[in-house]
């Protein structure tokens, strides 16, 4: 939105405007959308589904957080104003608070006319859930009118705030957006914290600072508000500093700091889980296992360019390869009457004998050959017709494990269970017992993988091939006449990505026990994606971010995140965390160093563009 | 220069299909080592297949394409590349978002990576001092002039032996085309076998030894510059300029 080298003449008629001036055309804007917003929340069930979930004991339940976050939002972004550069910041005033207020009552009011309809209307049958229990929520347990006085008047109180947040000076805002954000979090987190404390022995500390029901005492809500202004006033701009100066590094200097930096993250990755309780382990194997997915389809489809949509495919031959070698019970592997006959499978998965090994290297393979298979039809294809043809194998894949004429070999819809897990059991040093089972050998086993998959992925993007595929995705013809062999770097990434993916399936097949095909339904395909996607495309770290982020904390298709109350409107908030991301940050949470240096770059260069640029400049697609 | 020999490059009655269109019509074409040829044609006349044709994204029908002696029609790409020829496409067609450095070194994609590619940056940088200045920078941002001289260095990355150039003055103010043809000149001089496409037929046959003409897939002229420059029907067809 910065309009770099603005015309400083307009910086005149900016400056003189009258303290009350409100922005009328943004504030309806905001109080509209978020009335819309409430009114949907609470619409959908959110509302009611959240309001037993307690955040801060007795006055705030996560219920009322999802809904009443939005008229302070909407305030504050209803009073904000972007400063653009080369003029003068916009002045603030009492105009920044009414803006707020204005935009909390427009969303209040929308919320009350909704409890309005629900009062005198019966809707139910379209609207499902617009229940008996939320129009107590909304009123209160009151009627009508005090609803009104409730809900407006406490939306506006809230929008007031936000917009007053806007006054503030940026340093102050950042103190209050830390409390406020650092409260919730820890609110939110409560499961995970209890984990994490129990994990190292503290239980007294996380008893103390919740509920015995759950939820932030207020007194000590308070102590973590306080707590997390403070932090945010000390770290002002530390991350800021950080980054420039990992940029303005020597190459040298910069490789010791990632060095140092990288023993840091696997010392860790190898002693956090002995310390962390079981929950977390289980989440960050769950995230460990996306980001396999996600660092293959991220060699696809942010370094070849090739839209997969039925990546899960490859997921489902690496875990259908494990179960039929390892499980007892693999139906290849029973009696003429179905009696089970074998106490063991084909193989077990033990990777101190060569029998893992084995397995490892048969799901490799077929992996691959899936990818010849996959890939060889589509491959001169291009944009929309391979994301569509991609589509179709990832769904016949699954219709194979799941039809009757394979299910002497895949089970059918039963799949294959009992499964054998495999363990890290040789790190019983120090008085760990960890066996098959326990969440923390499974992370473990996850944590190799991850490393594999990660190291292949650096290298990859450093290798011939991956300029081979930078240059493909960004011009095939040209790619092409300049040599590269498109057939062969295409098939390539199809067969690299499902390997990686072979790796994820796996993985999951040892660590749930069994596979059948409801596992590999469409939906992982694309949460997989949208973890490409909201990471950062074509970077590996931002891959690490959007697993972190997505499948920790939102969770997978079928596994839990950190918000588990919110399992039932996952895929909501995953669609909408999409939209979001490709209209303002379409690079993705985490955008690669060069790429920010290279932004950076360009801005600089601007001038010197201009005045060298005499020439039109024609370009884009004539045809070679 | 010197018509005795064995050509570098040379079509043999090549004719070549868009599915059922037919775009080139009996092609005979011999470029010699260390020349300048040029292959002049209007809009959608065939100049652009023809290249096509030579790196083999192009299979002909019929009829030969002989590289250095050897009959290339039906390799892939990537071994005529390897065996000498490179080109500079229509429209330069830089990878935008890379930037300059990673697009030279595309262009030396298929070169021995055991090969010290720093003597070939340093004739780049010499031609285009300005090459230089922008390295870091994406490709995407810089003005059509610099555009130009990086796709001409891309395709230098690859050390050919013929250097084949779509229309070089396509989309560029006067001063850069003549500028642009001063560098074909250059490249040429230091021993480079060069094959231009143009529409512009003046300035191509300035620079050139000799030159086609190119009519809806037919070559329906072939001569030295000179005599292309003097011939009456070229004067009013494509040098615009008026009968005296
Ligand atoms: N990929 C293609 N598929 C079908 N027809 C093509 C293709 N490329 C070019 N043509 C046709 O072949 C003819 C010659 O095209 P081209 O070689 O690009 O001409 P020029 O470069 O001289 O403008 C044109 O009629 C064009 O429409
Ligand atoms: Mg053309």
């Amino acid at each position: 939105m910065a309009i770099v080298n603005a015309p400083e003449t307009a910086a005149s008629t900016q400056a003189a405007r009258p303290i009350t001036a409100v922005d009328w055309r943004r504030t309806v804007r905001m109080g509209l959308l978020g009335g819309l917003g409430m009114v949907f929340i609470a619409a959908i069930g959110m509302f009611e589904e959240l309001d037993g979930r307690p955040m801060i004991v007795p006055i705030l339940s996560l219920g009322y957080l999802t809904v009443f976050w939005v008229p302070f939002v909407a305030g504050y972004l209803a009073a904000k104003e972007e400063t653009l550069e080369g003029l003068a910041p916009p002045q603030k005033g009492l105009r920044d608070p009414l803006a707020g207020l204005v935009a909390g009552l427009m969303g209040g009011l929308a919320l009350w006319l909704l409890t309005a309809f629900m009062n005198a209307f019966e809707w139910r049958d379209v609207f499902l859930k617009l229940s008996p229990t939320l129009l107590e929520l909304l009123t209160f347990g009151n009627d009508l009118g005090f609803a009104f006085l409730a809900l407006v008047l406490g939306s506006g109180l809230l929008g007031m705030l936000g917009g007053a947040l806007a006054v503030l000076p940026e340093s102050g805002r950042r103190i209050v957006v830390g409390a406020i954000v650092t409260t919730f979090v820890v609110a939110i987190l409560e499961v995970i914290f209890v984990d994490i404390f129990e994990g190292i022995g503290l239980e007294a500390v996380t008893d103390l600072v919740y509920d015995i029901n759950g939820g932030l005492a207020w007194g000590s809500a308070i102590v973590v508000a306080i707590l997390g202004g403070t932090l945010a006033a000390v770290s002002a701009g530390a991350s800021e500093r950080s980054r420039t100066r990992w940029t303005a590094m020597e190459p040298a200097p910069r490789r010791t700091a990632s060095l140092a930096a990288f023993v840091i993250v696997a010392l860790l990755t190898i002693f956090l889980p002995i310390i962390l309780g079981g929950i977390v382990n289980e989440l960050l194997a769950n995230v460990g296992l996306f980001l396999l997915m996600g660092l293959g389809l991220n060699v696809v489809v942010g370094y070849a360019g090739l839209l997969d949509l039925g990546y899960v495919a490859f997921f489902a031959v690496g875990a259908y390869t494990t179960a039929v070698l390892t499980s007892p019970i693999s139906p290849t592997l029973l009696g003429e009457d179905g009696s089970v006959v074998r106490e063991e499978g084909l193989l077990t998965i033990d990777f101190f004998g060569w029998e893992g090994w084995a397995v490892l290297g048969a799901v490799l393979l077929v992996a691959a050959i899936a990818g010849i298979v996959v890939g060889t039809p589509v491959i001169r294809m291009r944009g929309d017709y391979l994301a569509i043809v991609t589509l179709g194998f990832g769904e016949i894949v699954r219709i194979l494990f799941l039809s009757d004429w394979l299910a002497p070999v895949f089970g059918g819809a039963q799949g294959v269970r009992q499964i054998p897990s495999a363990g890290v059991e040789a790190l019983d040093l120090v008085d760990l017992t960890i066996t098959g089972v326990d969440p923390r050998s499974i992370f473990y086993f996850v944590a190799v993988f991850v490393a594999i998959a990660i190291y292949v992925s650096w290298r990859l993007s450093k290798s011939r091939i991956g300029r081979a595929w930078a240059a493909m995705r960004e011009d095939e013809t040209v790619a092409e006449a300049m040599g590269i062999d498109t057939v062969r770097a295409k098939l390539l990434a199809f067969i690299i990505g499902a390997m990686l993916a072979s790796f994820g399936g796996m993985v999951f097949a040892v660590k749930v026990g069994s596979v059948f095909p409801k596992s590999f339904e469409l939906l992982v395909s694309i949460i997989v994606l949208v973890v490409v996607i909201v990471g950062g495309m074509g970077n590996i770290a931002g891959v690490i971010v959007g697993a972190l982020v997505l499948i920790g904390v939102l969770g997978g298709p079928t596994q839990p995140g950190v918000l588990q109350e919110f399992a039932e409107f996952k895929l909501l908030i995953y669609g909408a965390l999409l939209v979001y991301m490709m209209l303002q940050r379409p690079e993705g949470l985490v955008p690669s160093l060069s790429r920010s240096r290279e932004l950076h770059h360009e801005e600089m260069q601007q001038d010197a563009w201009l005045a060298s640029a005499i020439e039109e400049d024609d370009d884009e697609e004539a045809s070679i | 220069m010197s018509e005795n020999g064995q050509p570098v490059l040379e079509f043999r009655g090549v004719n070549t299909h868009y599915g059922p269109v037919h775009v080139l019509k009996d092609v005979d074409i011999e470029i010699h080592a260390g020349e300048i040829v040029c292959l002049l044609g209007g809009n959608a006349s065939g100049k652009t297949t023809t290249l096509k044709t030579i790196l083999g994204m192009v299979t002909p029908t019929s009829g030969d394409i002989v590289l250095d002696g050897e009959i290339v029609s039906g390799a892939p790409t990537s071994r005529i590349v390897s065996a000498g020829v490179s080109m500079v496409p229509e429209n330069r067609r830089l990878f935008k978002r890379m930037t300059v450095k990673e697009n030279l070194e595309i262009g030396a994609y298929l070169r021995d990576p055991n090969d010290d590619l720093d003597a070939d940056y340093e004739r780049i940088y010499e031609l285009f001092p300005r090459v230089k200045e922008r390295l870091d920078q994406k490709a995407g941002t810089l003005s059509g002039g610099e555009q130009q001289m990086v796709a001409v260095g891309r395709a230098l990355m690859a050390r050919p032996k013929v250097l084949l150039m779509d229309e070089p003055s396509m989309g560029l103010a006067p001063v850069l085309v003549q500028q642009n043809f001063d560098i074909i000149e250059t490249i040429n001089e230091a021993g480079t076998t060069v094959f231009v496409v143009e529409q512009n037929a003046k300035m191509a046959l300035s620079i050139a030894d000799r030159g086609y003409v190119l009519m809806t897939g037919r070559i329906v002229l072939a001569d030295t510059a000179e005599g292309l420059l003097a011939n009456p029907e070229m004067r009013t067809a494509y040098l615009g300029e008026v009968e005296d």
